[in-house]
This record gives C-alpha cells, sequence and structure tokens, in this order.
C-alpha cells in the first residue's frame, strides 16, 4: 500500500526574482508502507527539496504530494500530525542538536508530545540503545563535546524518540566510523524491517545503498530519471555512465574483470557474492581476454 | 631530513566547565616529513579532528609542543607563517567558499596576505589548472556539483603555495565520482612533491598513502605503511575501522584458493592478482 505518493512535483525557489531556480520539474514517486528507499543522485538534482516535503517543510508549487493519506496541496492540513508521523533526519547533525546534555536532547522532543515522564525516559532509553549509545554512561554527557559521529546519532535518537511511522535521513553515515557505520545500518534495517518503519534515505554512499535500499531512485535536474531494485540499478551499464552513477567497490572491481573478458555477474555486490564471483571464474579456469 | 611539522608530547583537552575537562590527545609525538602522503584514521571520537586541528595552529597543545617548519605554533607572532605554509581543506566545502565568483574565492586568501595583482593571476591560474577547474573560473561556486566546489576550495588553499595541506575528512560529502576526482588531486599535487594530510574513514582512501597513523583514545596506537597496517585486521577491527573492501575479498578468495595472495589494498592489484592467477591455471 502506498503511503507516500508523489506525482508531478514542481518547486521553484524565489519565484519571481533574478535568482529563481527550478528545483524540483514535475517528479513522481511511490513509496509503499514498510519499504526502504534510496534517493541517489549529483548535488543539485533535487533530493534535499524533495525531502522536505515530506514532513511539510515544502508545501508543493504544483502537482501532488500525499504523505500517508494527508494531501500537501490541500490549503489547511494538520501539520503538527505530519511531523508526527514523519522524522526527518537533517544532513548536519549540529544543527538539530540545541541541549546542553545528551538525555534532554533527545528527551526534547517526546516532552513536547506531552508524554508521561515515565515514557519519556522509556523512550529516550530505546532510542539510545537503537543507535547504540549507552543510557547510564552517556544521557548526562555534553552534547557539545561529542565528535561529529556521535552527535549524528544523538540526532537520530531525537527523532526516534518520536516514533515515527516513516523516517526520513540525509546522508545517514556520512562522517562515521567503519563501525559506527555498519552498526547504524544494521539499526536502521531492523527498524525497517522487524518494526515495519517506512525508510526514505538520501546518500552518495553506493555500500549502504546496496545493503540497505529495498529500490532505488535515481534523480537529475530536478526529476526522477531510473527506479529499481539496486540489482536494477547496479547492472544498468548504460544508464550508471549515463548518469554517473558511482557502484559499489565490489562492483567497481567486477566491471573492470568483466571488460577483461571475464565472466562474472555484476549484481554481486556484496562483499562475499562479489568474491564468490571471482572465485568461480578462477575455478574455472576461464582466462578473460588476456588468458 | 627536517621534519616540516613536529609533534612532542602534545595532550591537549576540552574544558567542559569550571571542574572538569575532557582529555582528547595524551602525550602524542611523531614528525612529518616532506613530501610525504600520511592518512590519519582512528574512530568517531578518537581525537583525530582535535590532532588535525593541531597541525597548522588552529589549537595549540595543553602541554607539549607543535613545531611547523621550526616554529612553534604557541608563538602568535609566527602565525601567519606557519598557516601560509600548512593550509587545510575541510568537510563541508561550502563552509571555506565565500566568493560569488569561482576565481574571487580562490583570491581571496591571496588578497588578505597582500600578493601583488599580477602574481595573483598567475597563482590562480596555476591553482585552478591543478585541480582541473580552469574553465569554471568565472562561474559560480553554489551551482556546482560537491567535487567540483571541494576543488575550488582546494584551488584556493593551493593558491597560498603552502608546502602542505591537511585534509580533514574532505572527501566524505562527496559521491563516488567527486571523491575520485578529490583523491586524484590530492595524489597529483603530492607527485609535484606537496607533503598531503588526510583523515578519513574510507579504508580504500587510506589506503592510498605512503603512511597511515591510527589514532585511539587520543594515542597513536599504529603508524606504518598501509600493506603493514592493513595486515591487522582483528585489530583495526577492535579499534572500530576496518580493511579496505578489495583487502576482504583478497583474504577471502585466498582462503579458497592459496595461491592467490591475500595481502592486496588496491583495486589495481585485485585485477592484476586474477589475472595472474588465471593464467597460472588454465
Amino acid at each position: 500500500m502506498p503511503i507516500i505518493e508523489i506525482e508531478n512535483l514542481s518547486h521553484t525557489y524565489m519565484k519571481g526574482t533574478p535568482m529563481e531556480h527550478k528545483a524540483l520539474k514535475g517528479t513522481s514517486m511511490v513509496v509503499n508502507e514498510g519499504e526502504c528507499i534510496a534517493i541517489i543522485g549529483h548535488t543539485g538534482s533535487g533530493k534535499s527539496t524533495l525531502i522536505q516535503h515530506f514532513n511539510g517543510l515544502i508545501r508543493p508549487d504544483s502537482g501532488k504530494a500525499i504523505i500517508d493519506g494527508v494531501d500537501l496541496s490541500k490549503k489547511r492540513i494538520d501539520i503538527k500530525a505530519l511531523r508526527r508521523k514523519v522524522g526527518l533526519v537533517f544532513q548536519n547533525p549540529e544543527d538539530q542538536i540545541f541541549e546542553k546534555l545528551i538525555g534532554d536532547d533527545i528527551a526534547y522532543g517526546p516532552f513536547k508530545l506531552g508524554l508521561p515522564l515515565k515514557e519519556v525516559r522509556e523512550r529516550v532509553k530505546w532510542a539510545m540503545d537503537m543507535v547504540g549509545l549507552d543510557f547510564e554512561e552517556m544521557k548526562d554527557r555534553q552534547t557539545f563535546a561529542l565528535s561529529g559521529g556521535q552527535k549524528r546519532k544523538v540526532a537520530l535518537a531525537g527523532i526516534l524518540a518520536l516514533k515515527p511511522k516513516i523516517l526520513v535521513l540525509d546522508e545517514p553515515t556520512a562522517g562515521l566510523d567503519p563501525r559506527s557505520r555498519n552498526e547504524l545500518l544494521d539499526k536502521i534495517k531492523s527498524l525497517n524491517k522487524l518494526e515495519n518503519l517506512t525508510v526514505i534515505f538520501v546518500s552518495h554512499n553506493m555500500e549502504e545503498v546496496a545493503y540497505l535500499a529495498d529500490r532505488i531512485y535515481v534523480m537529475a535536474n530536478g526529476t526522477d530519471v531510473l527506479t529499481g531494485t539496486p540489482e536494477d540499478i547496479f547492472t544498468d551499464k548504460e544508464n550508471l555512465q549515463r548518469y554517473e552513477i558511482g557502484t559499489p567497490e565490489t562492483v567497481q572491481a567486477l566491471y573492470r574483470l568483466k571488460d577483461l573478458g571475464y565472466h562474472v555477474n555484476t549484481s554481486a555486490f556484496t562483499i562475499s557474492e562479489a568474491t564468490g564471483e571471482i572465485i568461480k571464474v578462477l575455478a574455472n579456469g576461464e582466462g578473460g581476454n588476456r588468458g | 631530513m627536517k621534519p616540516i611539522i613536529a609533534l612532542e608530547n602534545v595532550s591537549f583537552s576540552y574544558k567542559i566547565n569550571e571542574n572538569n575537562s575532557v582529555s582528547v590527545l595524551k602525550d602524542i609525538s611523531f614528525s612529518i616529513f616532506p613530501g610525504e602522503y600520511v592518512a590519519i584514521i582512528g574512530h568517531n571520537g578518537s581525537g583525530k579532528s582535535t590532532l588535525s586541528k593541531h597541525l597548522n595552529g588552529l589549537l595549540t597543545p595543553g602541554s607539549g609542543d607543535v613545531w611547523v617548519h621550526g616554529y612553534n605554533t604557541k608563538d602568535d607572532s609566527k602565525k601567519l607563517d606557519i598557516r601560509r605554509g600548512v593550509g587545510m581543506v575541510f568537510q563541508h566545502p561550502d563552509n571555506q567558499i565565500v566568493a560569488t565568483i569561482v576565481e574571487e574565492d580562490v583570491a581571496f586568501g591571496l588578497e588578505n596576505i597582500g600578493v601583488p595583482r599580477a602574481e595573483m593571476k598567475q597563482r590562480i591560474d596555476e591553482a585552478l589548472e591543478v585541480v582541473k577547474m580552469s574553465e569554471f573560473r568565472k562561474r559560480p561556486p553554489h551551482h556546482l556539483s560537491g567535487g567540483q566546489k571541494q576543488r575550488v576550495a582546494i584551488a584556493g588553499v593551493l593558491a597560498m603555495r603552502p608546502d602542505c595541506i591537511v585534509f580533514d575528512e574532505s572527501t566524505s560529502m562527496l559521491d563516488t565520482f567527486g571523491r575520485n576526482e578529490v583523491l586524484q588531486v590530492m595524489r597529483q599535487m603530492n607527485e609535484m612533491g606537496m607533503t598531503i594530510i588526510t583523515v578519513t574513514h574510507r579504508m580504500s582512501e587510506a589506503a592510498e598513502a605512503d603512511r597511515i597513523i591510527v589514532v585511539e583514545d587520543g594515542k597513536i596506537v599504529m603508524d606504518g605503511n598501509p600493506r603493514e597496517i592493513f595486515k591487522h585486521k582483528e585489530m583495526l577491527m577492535q579499534l572500530q575501522l576496518d580493511i579496505p573492501a578489495v583487502s576482504q575479498m583478497a583474504e577471502m578468495v585466498h582462503n579458497k584458493i592459496p595461491t592467490f595472495s591475500k595481502e592486496l589494498i588496491h583495486e589495481d592489484e585485485l585485477i592484476n592478482e586474477v589475472n595472474r592467477v588465471s593464467k597460472a591455471r588454465s
């Protein structure tokens, strides 16, 4: 069942001024409940403008945006209810943190919802656990002394504590070390698969796109140009080149082997699958062009 | 050879209130020599960003000394010489771009230090040429892609003619193409003799350097060439780090096919090794 329906959506910044800039030019997208969707595309392709429609930060200039039954093109909507359903985590975590202590910062949203203290505490604990921050150890730590990666986790926990139905993330792992990255990806995956949270994320990291996404939307020049499973997208060499889409490091190596004449399947993007492809050609005594 | 940057027993802590402080760097000593390409890695909160800010005097040690070209970074009268010697490129190019036209942005630092007009033009030309952005010189920077913006930021630093540039997670906001553009520029500058120090979370990027310094809990726990460092998979994993995807693949192939080398760190090496083993077997 679609939880987000975007149809022919356009948005122009600074309309009617010399600085006028068309960020979205008739883009469409359907997200089903419980899906995990990656949006990829170059800087300026309209990704950030699009995702700001999901919780009503930007309202449609023209076209349709229906988020969990709420039609954003209608004049009067319950914006508070919408923001409760849709949690948006921005790219720069420091923008989203303003309390002095970590625990207080994560508790801010649930308090504003008017929840009783006990439940706020439980939600904060749950959210901190979800992002891998130890509740007892970290709740009374100062937020300003945190590293970039830790701030990212605090910002995400603050949104999760609101228990949104749809989670929207802008570059969730940029700046995280490998383990924090893997842990966060695993948490997002389990929230998506086990708790049926609908997840939409913008990313330029193709490893995490391949790992997390059920489906990818490719954006270029303010519109959606391509959609498909990671397998569809990463095996479509012509479009990869046309839209300058990067691939995971594994796929990059497999394409080079394929160009040399080895019979490898380039849709093998996990490290163990890609390794399997290499073992297969070596075991078959395949020589490639140079053999 | 004399080091370009030398750290001697550097410690640093952030004061969080009147009675408490968090110790971030703990008695760190090492030297960077001219022409080196060094990657600094470590997990979030290990102290590597604080460390990188000590390399050109943005931060000064609580105890110990940092010497840049023989000048102590605590010596305020030498601050300009130090900053001129060691440039810095940050994570968000947007934070570093100030002008509305690419070439004016590159000129900004030069105007500040009073470079004569004719020389300025020459320096801008050169810097934009190195980062391959000459054709964009009249464009407004905010319409460029992330990789292009970052290259403009690098040109701005380059025009100051430093001997060393520190890249503080400068590729982490870029897509594959943008990242490769910037990595190529870094390699090229190093080949021209520039000392490069890069702080990164991407192991394949650290593998590009000649030397890797691993920071953990404010101390240096490993220091060596990438091939040496990436042999210690277990230890790196314990430090919340990893080995490059290529190294993981090589190790797994090696476990099935023992003649396949497991000590590979670059994609080129992986391709060559597949060719070599495949030839030997066919």
